[in-house]
């Protein structure tokens, strides 16, 4: 029967404050039928406050083919990083 | 035993929940899919455990060497007061969500008035219990209406389950002794005055899941006076099995 089933994404919110986190998928007939589910299946030994459930179908997912044009040149730009200043010592838990 | 009403009566609550979760237990490993699968064992767990906080208060009444394994576990059939709904078999999925429907809009009226009993330790049961069953009702009504207004064969299961349940529903508004005493005390509820809300929630999801209310004014009764279906003496063979062949055993 599940095989028929769309499948969509969990999202949940550990607590207030933080941002709702991929757990997982599952598979669901319609949106109550997934947020009812992702309740059971996820959230069982109290992980979170708030779930959010989507569609695996409306996520546009980048390609792992063109991993090199869209990532690489990324590697090489470390000036990115703002790990090139002097951090003043009053200024702790940077 | 000082307060036996007071135990007679907690049994008649505890014993739905008991042989309801063992019941819905039977589905884990087996539910038709794994996310039901692990709903419904979600469900029977949060029965056993109130099951669990119920027999322990009646256990500290009953006094002696009684527990709350002694009491679910060493009772004989005829001891066990659940009404007949409770113990009607899976027999599909349809079955299982319709007898869960019919007994959770019951459960969550009848933890309404528990929570205003004036016995402490049963309106703390009710006041942490209704919140998982508030649960249960969503759960059910949702797959009582997906099913009713889904495809032709599921609409068909479905109408078939509520027709076939039917006849135990009168039953959870009949007073017993106990009951009756525990009212005029104030601890206990009193279900007849649950039966027109009752019905008229059922109805009301009913119609939504485009089924039929069923007319038949016959029904079944007896759970609570001890008189069962011929499925719980297997629900208990199965229950019991550990505790009769290893007394007393432990995890």
């Amino acid at each position: 029967m599940s095989k028929n089933w769309p499948l969509w994404e969990v999202f949940v919110r550990s607590k207030n404050g933080l941002e709702h986190r991929h757990f997982g998928s599952l598979h669901a007939a319609d949106a109550e039928m997934a947020l009812e589910n992702a309740r059971d299946v996820y959230t069982r030994r109290n992980e979170g406050v708030s779930i959010w459930v989507v569609e695996s179908k409306y996520i546009t997912a980048s390609n792992p083919v063109d991993n090199g044009e869209l990532f690489e040149p990324a590697q090489d730009k470390v000036y990115r990083h703002p790990t090139f200043y002097d951090i003043p010592d009053e200024i702790k838990h940077m | 035993m000082k307060n036996k009403t007071l135990y007679n009566y907690i049994l008649g609550i505890a014993d739905n929940t008991l042989i309801l979760g063992q019941r819905l237990g039977e589905l884990c490993g087996h539910g038709p899919s794994l996310e039901t699968d692990i709903a419904c064992t979600n469900i029977s767990l949060d029965l056993l455990g109130q099951t669990r906080s119920y027999f322990q208060y009646a256990a500290k009444i009953k006094g002696e060497d009684a527990t709350e394994d002694s009491i679910a576990f060493l009772r004989t059939e005829r001891q066990y007061v659940n009404v007949l709904l409770v113990e009607q078999p899976n027999t599909d999925f349809a079955y299982t969500i319709g007898r869960q429907f019919l007994f959770d809009v019951y459960h969550h009226l009848f933890l309404q008035g528990l929570q205003q009993s004036k016995d402490v330790n049963l309106s703390a049961i009710a006041n942490k219990a209704i919140k998982e069953v508030g649960y249960h009702q969503r759960f059910s009504s949702d797959w009582v209406k997906r099913l009713g207004d889904g495809t032709e064969e599921s609409k068909q299961r479905m109408q078939n389950a509520i027709d076939d349940l039917w006849r135990y529903t009168d039953e959870l508004f009949h007073t017993t002794e106990s009951d009756d005493e525990m009212i005029s005390e104030g601890v206990g509820v009193n279900v007849s005055e649950l039966k027109e809300p009752y019905y008229n929630k059922v109805k009301q999801v009913l119609e939504e899941a485009k089924l039929n209310v069923p007319e038949s004014k016959w029904f079944q009764k007896g759970g609570k006076r001890g008189i069962h279906t011929e499925h719980l003496g297997y629900i208990l063979s199965d229950m019991q099995y550990m505790q009769r062949t290893y007394p007393n055993m432990t995890w």
